[in-house]
């Protein structure tokens, strides 16, 4: 691994270097990395923006929305004379205006199983920030068969969940779909845009999320795979719950009938935008 | 009605027939499975599990609900 560093590199990461923990073979590690971010919105903000400042050498971020006025309450790696913008795009402008030692790969475009199969490979770790079910699951989904951890937090309202998903490396660690076998039928679970979310709510999954990389990333720690966190905001409550990997899974069970992402072709692409 | 058992949901004692097992609470509470997982003694439960987990006298439950937002 490389390990020169430049003195203003040595100087930005200087708080990193003094962690026993991180070190300067820790800050290489980082440097090294490439983190794929989906979703440029109120969780791919602070998540991208924390990954960005921490040296996480290439970013790939992936959003196909424009940057809307709704859009700001929250997610903080966009600027109002932005509107209109990419929402990829405007968030790398604001990584490099943060960190220009990072390398940030844009892909303006909507994440579906083509996308999926062409960009997961090419990252060490895939972070799940949409708004919604049928690109969480094909995440999920595509994670566990192209073997790369999934770092997925959701929000919703005055709640956040995350868990790391690293199903692929076998028993006993649990996929998505230990948790939720399936999607939820259409309208039965609102979104952001139905329900609301308090703006500080997504910035403090997101940085659990970014948190969760970086464990991740340095080997350090205990990740959160086999568990889901779960965030009460209203009452103040963080809680940490088992989840183990499910015998009958349909992804990562057993008798697994998800083999490709064939089904996934086959959906309509998502309607919902992240409004 | 026979024999009952105390169990707690959502932080609040509730009484349930002694036999009873997970999925016969959430149809007695009304609770689509599809949106929700279900968390147990600080466990989740697989929702493959849900008809043959008994419910225990004691036993902690919590409604854990499906979200998506980001």
């Amino acid at each position: 691994m490389d390990l020169d560093f430049t003195d203003a590199e040595l100087h930005r990461y200087s708080r990193h270097i003094l962690l026993a923990e991180v070190g300067a073979v820790g800050q290489a590690r980082l440097r090294a990395a490439r983190v794929l971010v989906v979703g440029a919105g109120g969780l791919g903000s602070p998540l991208a923006l924390y990954l960005a400042a921490a040296g996480v050498g290439t970013i790939g971020l992936v959003d196909h929305d424009a940057l809307e006025l709704s859009n700001l309450q929250r997610q903080v790696a966009h600027t109002t004379a932005r509107l209109g913008r990419n929402k990829a795009e405007s968030a790398a402008e604001t990584i490099a205006a943060l960190n220009p030692e990072v390398r940030v790969e844009t892909h303006a475009l909507r994440m579906d199983a083509a996308a999926a199969e062409a960009l997961i490979p090419r990252y060490d770790i895939v972070c799940d920030g949409t708004d919604n079910f049928p690109t969480r699951f094909l995440l999920g989904d595509a994670c566990h068969l192209l073997a790369r951890p999934l770092v997925s937090a959701a929000v919703l309202r005055f709640e956040g969940q995350l868990s790391v998903f690293q199903s692929h490396l076998g028993a006993p660690h649990p996929c998505h779909r230990c948790l939720h076998p399936e999607m939820p039928p259409e309208g039965l679970v609102p979104s952001c845009s139905e329900a609301g979310v308090l703006g500080a709510v997504t910035g403090v999954m997101g940085t659990l999320q970014a948190t969760e990389v970086l464990k991740l990333l340095l080997g350090i720690g205990t990740p959160l795979a086999g568990r889901l966190l779960l965030w009460d905001a209203l009452d103040a409550r963080f809680r940490t719950v088992t989840l183990r990997r499910d015998p009958a899974c349909p992804l990562c069970g057993e008798a697994a009938t998800i083999r490709d992402l064939s089904a996934h072709r086959a959906a309509p692409a998502p309607a919902c935008a992240a409004a | 009605m026979g024999p009952t058992i105390r169990i707690t949901v959502n932080g609040e004692a509730r009484e349930i027939r002694a036999a009873a097992t997970l999925a016969d609470l959430l149809a007695e509470i009304g609770l689509d499975p599809r949106k929700i997982a279900v968390e147990r003694n600080l466990e989740i439960v697989p929702r493959s599990r849900y008809a043959a987990t008994a419910l225990a006298a004691g036993d902690e439950l919590e409604i854990v609900h499906f979200i998506g937002g980001g």
